[in-house]
């Protein structure tokens, strides 16, 4: 009898909170991440986590969270599951406090709320600016729990490499690499959850940690898993430009306050407040960055001539943004040199994250029987754009159902047959194409050609998108899909071969990188965060539809894929004006 | 020419290899830091004498300084290298690995033991369930704001470098893993298991092997406020012993 087990990759939020889930039922977990869960990605999220609790007397509720979220979305996202977790957000609130989060409190000691992008109410719970790190200390300190008690067992700094599939096509299990001793092994499940995170690293340098490659995810779509709606990345408007890596400064700034401005003309200009007098410095992220990008790149305006506006927090109280944001004033002063509280910080948009993921059910299964995926390498929550502080919900509450349902699969459904022998050929695949790296003998080193992948995908398939660079990018990924069979890996060594992996990681990256840029190629529409010029408008018609891209050896096939719209129809998405002028 | 950063670095291809130095000549730009440094070798493996190298190997993922991995030796202080700003440092800037946690390659250690630390303090809030069982209890602004800085903690291991007591011979727990049982002693639930920690700190190894130096406050990049807590454990061990002495 095979052991009773399912397989986590992933220790951020989404993938702890599968694991916590599960082990709290007798289950056992086996738990794989590249670096020790408590250094996940999720450790950078800043401003907060949403929920409806209402306790500010302005009349919120679960069903306005939900409204707000499929409007801030242009109508893409499938309508019930995102209402269910809405419909959730409290309880998930409530259940970080019992674990000990250090939420701000109020004089009352309630629960304080903030405001975030594209609401009008206080509905973000926060530490500090710290609230992902609180998070996901929570869940880590929870499965540690677990693994005290036997019922987790860690596989840290071991690389997913692929999923093991049976002859039916049903997923049994994962080939795995230890990244120091380069050891390739597979491990038996009774189901499988992905919770690998985003892809940021595509366009070289956003917001997100090094790690963010997306190539677990690319690794099961080139397995027959589906991609979903690749080509909406979130540029978020407010990030310090730097040469590594474009530090975030979280919406919570403007959230507590912060306004946006260029001078012109020897004023200041408010822009945001200007152009969208109802939601002001609080439109969603997509509006925001269009603004801001016209500003800079269209009028010429930007900050001592470069790109780049002011976020200005100097006119708050100094000890209110210690409390409420430190932890962002704390970056702006180690990287910048300067004190956000006395002089108004330079910013600039950047990738952020992506909307588009691996395609699940409403029971998050992906289109591989036995594998899940939660998370940000999922599509499910945000539509065509994520409202600021709903993607930490989205991680709990997407880990909660995969927990549970693929407890259940693993319970009812996953096969009883042997999966030894599918094990060993899928190691013995992953090997060969390990070796195969490791015996190239070309001349690209394989971070230079990632650097040049980076430029050419922010450079075209980030703000505004025009069809003929798109097609010109097509040729571009073209042309480095065949460089990288002309790489070499600057490092032999068998011990923690750092860019053995990267050479790896960066053949997804690729894969991931056609996906995204051909989705937007085929969508001639503006929605969200994709907006092309030539196409201003939304096209419900043709496009109320999610991408669903398959890998062939050619090249991403895209279809195309109804929305679940039954509970809010479409409607024109405006922020000049209040929500109920739009609702007719 | 253009303005170049001088780097030396202390390379060790395992545990047991020999380590040797490398020098390292890269172009500088404006805000960099030391990561940025060490990718720009990753695009470059060469060493200032034009001879092929190999990257060097080193730990990191958040690049703003939370995550807590990239720490090692930066001019002979422990601290993060992605907020290590270059044009603060003088030059060569010498990078060595944490001396106090096996080596596994280069500037990459092994930190398994921090963690296990944290299994030894019960370093957990024990809920009920993950289901939803309602509101937590309310808990004071001011409280909550004590809690929050010892929260902060990234096991980054700057103050288990910095402290003279974390040696081979003693096997002492270290401060960031006291400051977690306090941590998780003033919270509202946390401290149903608070005497289970006392205890798991009074033993061999725990809070007595701390020779009150003060060098980890000193060097703690998220300002824990580690001295004070351990003052306070102090405290709260010395009166637990007491009372369980009179009560026996
Ligand atoms: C700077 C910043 C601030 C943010 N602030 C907010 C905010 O305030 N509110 C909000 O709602 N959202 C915020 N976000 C977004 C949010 O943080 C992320 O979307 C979320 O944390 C993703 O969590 P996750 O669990 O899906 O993945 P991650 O936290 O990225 O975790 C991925 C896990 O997968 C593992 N992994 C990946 N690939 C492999 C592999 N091949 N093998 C093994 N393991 C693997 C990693 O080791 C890691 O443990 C922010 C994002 C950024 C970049
Ligand atoms: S005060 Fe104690 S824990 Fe801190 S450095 Fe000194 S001996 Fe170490
Ligand atoms: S207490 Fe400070 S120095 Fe020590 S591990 Fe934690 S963050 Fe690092
Ligand atoms: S990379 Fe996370 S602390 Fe430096």
């Amino acid at each position: 009898m095979q052991r009773q087990n399912v397989i986590v990759v992933g220790g951020g939020l989404a993938g702890l909170m599968a694991a916590v889930r599960i082990a709290e039922q007798n289950f056992h977990v086996d738990l794989f991440s590249l670096v020790p869960v408590r250094r996940s990605h999720s450790v950078c999220a800043q401003g907060g986590i949403n929920a409806a609790v209402n306790t500010k007397g302005e009349g919120d509720s679960p069903w306005e969270h939900f409204d707000d979220t499929i409007y801030g979305g242009d109508f893409l996202a499938n309508q019930t599951p995102v209402k269910r977790m809405c419909e959730a957000a409290p309880g998930i609130i409530y259940l970080f406090d019992r674990m000990g989060v250090m939420f701000n409190r109020t004089d009352e000691g309630l629960l304080d709320f903030r405001r975030f992008g594209g609401t009008k109410y206080h509905r973000t719970a926060f530490a500090g600016a710290t609230t992902g790190q609180q998070l996901l200390y929570a869940l880590d300190e929870q499965v540690r729990r677990y693994e005290a008690a036997g019922r987790v067992t860690k596989f840290e700094g071991w690389e997913f490499l692929s999923a093991i599939a049976d002859d039916a096509g049903v997923c049994r299990g994962v080939v795995a690499a230890d990244l120091v001793s380069g050891e390739v092994r597979a491990f038996p499940g009774r189901a499988v959850i992905l919770a690998t995170g985003g892809l940021g690293m595509i366009f070289g340098k956003s917001t997100n940690s090094v790690i963010n490659t997306g190539a677990a995810a690319g690794s099961v779509y080139t397995q027959g898993a589906r991609f979903a709606n690749g080509e909406f990345i979130q540029v978020h408007p407010t990030a310090i430009p730097g040469p590594d890596k474009l530090r975030l400064m979280s919406e919570s700034a403007r959230g507590e306050g912060g306004r946006v401005w260029v001078p012109r003309n020897g004023e200041r200009w408010y822009f945001l407040e200007e152009m969208y007098p109802a939601y002001g410095n609080l439109v969603p992220r997509d509006i925001a960055s269009r603004a801001i990008f016209d500003v800079c790149v269209n009028q010429g305006l930007g900050v001592d001539g470069k790109n780049q506006v002011y976020l200005d927090l100097t006119h708050i109280p100094a000890d209110e943004l210690e409390v409420k944001l430190g932890g962002i004033l704390e970056i702006y002063r180690k990287f910048m040199g300067d004190d956000p509280a006395k002089v108004p910080m330079k910013v600039f948009p950047a990738v952020h994250y992506s909307m588009g993921g691996l395609w699940v059910d409403y029971d998050q299964m992906t289109a591989i029987p036995g594998l899940f995926a939660a998370g940000e390498c999922e599509y499910q929550y945000h539509g065509a754009n994520r409202l600021g502080a709903n993607s930490l919900l989205s991680c709990i509450y997407g880990g909660q159902v995969a927990g549970q349902k693929a407890m259940e699969w693993a319970l009812d459904k996953a096969p009883d047959t042997d999966p030894t022998r599918h094990g060993e050929l899928e190691a013995t695949r992953q090997r060969e194409f390990l070796d195969r790296i490791r015996s190239m003998d070309g001349d690209e080193n394989p971070y230079v050609l990632h650097r040049e992948l980076g430029e050419v995908m922010t450079e075209n398939v980030t703000v505004v998108r025009h069809n003929d660079r798109l097609d010109a990018t097509l040729e571009r990924i073209a042309e480095f899909k065949e460089r990288w069979t002309n790489l070499r890996p600057p490092d032999n060594g068998a011990r923690a071969n750092q860019s053995l992996h990267f050479a790896r990681q960066l053949y997804y990256m690729l894969e991931l990188a056609h996906v995204i840029t051909l989705g937007a190629r085929l969508r001639d529409e503006s929605r969200g965060a994709h907006y092309k010029p030539e196409f201003p408008d939304r096209d419900d018609e043709r496009f109320l539809k999610t991408t669903l891209a398959a890998y062939t050896a050619d090249g991403p096939r895209i279809d195309y894929e109804d929305v679940d719209i039954q509970y809010i129809p479409p409607r024109p998405r405006k922020y000049d004006v209040d929500k109920k002028e739009t609702m007719g | 020419m253009s303005r170049t950063v001088r780097l030396r670095i202390r390379r060790q291809d395992g545990p047991d290899a020999p380590s040797r130095w490398e020098e390292f000549a890269v172009p500088h730009y404006p805000h960099m830091n030391v990561i940025t440094c060490l990718q720009e070798i990753q695009r470059n493996p060469v060493d200032a004498q034009g001879k092929a190298t190999t990257p060097v190997v080193w730990d990191c993922n958040c690049l703003e300084e939370v995550c807590g991995a990239c720490t090692m030796v930066i001019n002979g202080r422990a601290r993060q290298a992605c907020s290590a700003l270059v044009d603060d440092l003088p030059q060569p800037i010498v990078l060595e690995p944490l001396s106090k946690f096996p080596l596994i390659r280069d500037l990459m250690v092994d930190r398994t033991v921090m963690f296990e630390n944290l299994k030894r303090i019960k370093g957990w809030v024990p809920i009920d369930g993950t289901y939803d069982l309602g509101p937590g209890p309310r808990l004071a602004e001011k409280r909550r704001q004590f809690g929050y800085r010892l929260s902060r903690c990234m096991t980054c291991g700057c103050c288990m470098e910095a402290c003279p007591q974390v040696n081979r011979r003693t096997n002492f727990i270290g401060p960031a893993a006291l400051a977690q049982a306090l941590y998780f002693n003033i919270s509202p639930i946390g401290r149903s298991l608070a005497e289970e920690r006392l205890e798991a700190i009074m033993g061999d190894g725990g809070i007595t092997e701390c020779g009150n130096a003060q060098n980890c406050v000193k060097v703690c990049p998220k300002e824990v406020p580690l001295t004070t807590a351990i003052a306070k454990l102090n405290g709260d061990t010395t009166w637990y012993f007491l009372r369980n002495w009179f009560q026996r």
